[in-house]
C-alpha cells in the first residue's frame, strides 16, 4: 500500500518550504465547508528559528454537521492515512505537537485510532527523530463531549484547553496565536487525507482527477428518500443527478425529489433546476448555496418543507453557545415561529419575521458563522417553498399533517 | 473525595497540558466514568483538585451536553434527532421508546435502567434512523427492532 511514503519523501526530500508550495500549488481547498485554500491557511504560521514553540497541527475531527457522515468513513477504514496526512501537515508548518479532535460518538474510529497512533509511534512515524530527519511530532487522541460549536475552530482550540467552546475574535488567527496562545493550524480529516496523495504522485495527477476547476477527489455522501444513500469519493465536479441518480439509486418509490441542501444543515436549498450543477465550490457557490462538506441530503415530496426546516432550526437554537445575542435570541425566535407554523398557528407576519431574521443573523451581525449558516436553508426555504409556508398559514393546518402526523417537540 | 485511581488518572491529564485546569474537561469526564454522571460534590472535588472555582468549572460542565450533571440510569440513550433521522422518520423510534420506557427525553426509568436523551446528528445519516446506547450504534432502525435492542441491556 506504501504507507508512510509520503512522510519519507517529505522529511528526507523537502524543505518544509517546499511541502506548502506544493499545497498551495495543488489548489486543495479546505474540506471541512469553508473550502479556504490549505496552502494558504498554512502559510501564515510563523516559521524560522524565531517563532513561539511549541507549534500544534489539530486535525477537526468532530464532524456533527447534521447530514454529513464523511470523515467517519476515513476515521474507520484508514486512519494511517490521517495520521500520514498528520505529519505532512505538521512538518510543513514545523508544529511538534498534534492532536486529533474526536466527536464523542465515533467510538470505533476512537478505537482504530488509538491502535493506530501506537502503531506510528512504534514504527518510528511518531516521537523524536522521525526516520533520523531531526523532526519530532507527538500525537493525542482528543474526544469531544458534544457541542456543534466545537467544529468552529476557535471554539475547538477553547473546547481542547478545557474551556467552554465558544469562538474567539480574530485577529489574531490561531496560524499566530492559538491552542494556549501559540501558533496553531487545524485541518479538516478529509482535508489532511488528501495529503500523502499530493505528495506521492505530485501536482499533475492531483489536478486531473477533477472535472472542475476545484482540484481533487471530493467524499460525497447522500441521505434521505433515496434507494442506495451512502458516501463515496468521487472526482471534483460530478453532477448532483449524478450523484442523486447513479450512485444513490435515485428516489425511493413512491417518493419525489423536491430539493436538496448539497452539503449539511448549513447550507442553502437547491431545486430541480440544479440538478445538472456540478457538485464543486465554485459551481455550487454559482447557484445560490454551498458546497459545505459535499454530503447532501434530499427533501422529498413527502415530508413537509416547514417542518424539515423547523428541525434544522430546533438544532441551531440548541446549539448556538449564546455568546453573541442575535444567535442566541434569534434563533429560538425563529424555531418557535416554524414550530407555530408547523401547528397550523401561523400567521402571515410570520413569514417577513423569518425574512428579517435572514438578514439580521446573516453574514457580519454575528461572532461566527453558526447564525449565518443557520439561516441560509431558511432564506432558500422561504425563497423556493413559499407558498408551502403560506398554505400552512392559509389553511391552519401542516397540508403534510395527513401523510405524516404532527408530533409535538419536546 | 476523588478516589486514589482517579487522581492517578487526572494527574496524567494534568501532566498534558500547561496548567490544571486545562485539563477540567478530562477530569470530568474521569469522574463521570466511575459514577455515570458528575453530582456538585463530584464536582467541588474536580474544581479544587484543577484549581477553579466551582462555579467556573459548572459553566464548562453545562456547556457540553454529555456532561451529566444529574442522576442517570445504568444505560443511557442516546436517540438521533437531526435532519437525515427526521426525513427517515426518527419520530416513530422515539414515540414507541416513549410508550414502552413510559419515560420521555430527560427522564429515567423507574427502574433505573434506561435514560433517554435526544442527541444531534450521529454522522451515520445513510444509515437512518439512528441512536447509540451507551457505547453501541444502532442504524436502520425500524420500530421492530426496538424490544429486542432494549432486551440486550439490564
Amino acid at each position: 500500500m506504501g504507507g508512510y511514503q509520503s512522510v519519507r519523501k517529505v522529511l528526507k526530500e523537502m524543505t518544509p518550504a517546499e511541502v506548502q508550495t506544493l499545497v498551495k500549488d495543488s489548489k486543495l481547498r479546505g474540506r471541512g465547508g469553508a473550502g479556504f485554500s490549505a496552502g494558504l491557511k498554512w502559510s501564515f504560521v510563523p516559521i524560522g528559528p524565531d517563532a513561539a514553540t511549541p507549534k500544534y497541527l489539530v486535525a477537526n475531527a468532530d464532524e456533527m454537521e447534521p447530514g454529513t457522515f464523511k470523515d467517519r468513513v476515513l476515521l474507520e477504514g484508514n486512519p494511517h492515512q490521517l495520521i500520514e496526512g498528520m505529519i505532512v501537515a505538521a512538518y510543513a508548518i514545523q508544529a511538534s505537537i498534534s492532536y486529533v479532535f474526536l466527536r464523542w460518538a465515533y467510538k470505533l474510529a476512537a478505537q482504530e485510532i488509538t491502535k493506530a497512533i501506537h502503531e506510528a509511534y512504534e514504527a518510528g512515524y511518531l516521537g523524536e527523530n522521525i526516520l533520523g530527519s531531526g523532526f519530532n511530532l507527538e500525537m493525542h487522541l482528543h474526544t469531544g463531549v458534544g457541542r456543534y460549536m466545537c467544529g468552529e475552530e476557535t471554539a475547538l482550540l477553547n473546547a481542547l484547553e478545557g474551556k467552554r467552546a465558544n469562538p474567539r475574535a480574530k485577529p489574531p488567527f490561531p496560524q499566530v496565536s492559538g491552542l494556549f496562545g501559540k501558533p496553531t493550524i487545524v485541518n479538516n480529516v478529509e482535508t489532511l487525507c488528501n495529503l500523502p496523495h499530493i505528495v506521492n504522485n505530485g501536482l499533475e495527477w492531483y489536478w486531473g482527477l477533477s472535472k472542475s476547476a476545484d482540484t481533487g477527489t471530493k467524499l460525497y455522501g447522500v441521505s434521505g428518500r433515496v434507494k442506495t444513500p451512502g458516501c463515496w469519493e468521487l472526482p471534483m465536479g460530478v453532477t448532483i443527478r449524478e450523484l442523486l441518480e447513479e450512485y444513490a439509486g435515485g428516489m425511493q418509490n413512491g417518493y419525489l425529489f423536491k430539493g436538496l441542501l448539497p452539503g449539511g444543515a448549513s447550507t442553502d436549498f437547491l431545486v430541480e433546476e440544479h440538478l445538472d450543477v456540478p457538485m464543486d465550490y465554485g459551481s455550487i457557490q454559482a447557484a445560490g448555496s454551498r458546497l459545505g462538506t459535499g454530503t447532501m441530503i434530499i427533501l422529498d415530496d413527502q415530508t413537509c418543507p416547514v417542518g424539515f426546516v423547523h428541525n434544522l432550526q430546533h438544532f441551531f437554537a440548541q446549539e448556538s453557545c449564546g455568546f453573541c445575542t442575535p444567535c442566541r435570541e434569534g434563533l429560538p425566535w425563529v424555531e418557535k415561529i416554524l414550530l407555530a407554523l408547523d401547528k397550523g398557528e401561523g400567521k402571515p407576519e410570520h413569514l417577513l419575521t423569518l425574512d428579517f431574521h435572514t438578514k439580521y443573523l446573516g453574514p457580519g451581525n454575528t461572532f461566527c458563522a453558526l447564525a449565518p449558516g443557520a439561516m441560509e436553508p431558511l432564506q432558500s426555504a422561504l425563497k423556493y417553498f413559499r407558498e408551502d409556508f403560506e398554505r400552512h398559514i392559509h389553511e391552519h393546518h401542516c397540508p403534510w399533517s395527513k401523510s405524516k402526523a404532527w408530533q409535538p417537540s419536546i | 473525595m476523588l478516589t486514589a485511581e482517579e487522581k492517578h488518572q487526572i494527574d496524567h491529564e494534568i501532566g498534558l497540558v500547561p496548567s490544571p485546569k486545562n485539563a477540567c474537561i478530562e477530569a470530568l469526564k474521569i469522574v463521570q466514568q466511575s459514577y455515570g454522571w458528575v453530582s456538585d460534590e463530584s464536582l467541588k472535588d474536580v474544581a479544587e483538585y484543577v484549581g477553579m472555582s466551582t462555579a467556573e468549572l459548572d459553566s464548562v460542565a453545562t456547556f457540553y451536553n454529555l456532561i451529566f450533571r444529574r442522576p442517570v440510569g445504568r444505560h443511557v440513550i442516546l436517540l438521533c434527532d437531526s435532519i437525515s433521522c427526521y426525513v427517515m422518520g426518527y419520530e416513530g423510534i422515539r414515540d414507541h421508546l416513549y410508550n414502552s420506557l413510559n419515560i420521555k427525553y430527560g427522564q429515567t426509568t423507574e427502574d433505573g435502567r434506561f435514560t433517554l436523551l435526544p442527541n444531534c446528528c450521529l454522522g451515520t445519516c445513510d444509515c437512518a434512523p439512528a441512536l447509540m446506547i451507551d457505547n453501541d450504534l444502532y442504524r436502520n432502525l425500524t420500530v421492530e427492532q426496538l424490544d429486542e435492542i432494549l432486551n440486550k441491556y439490564t
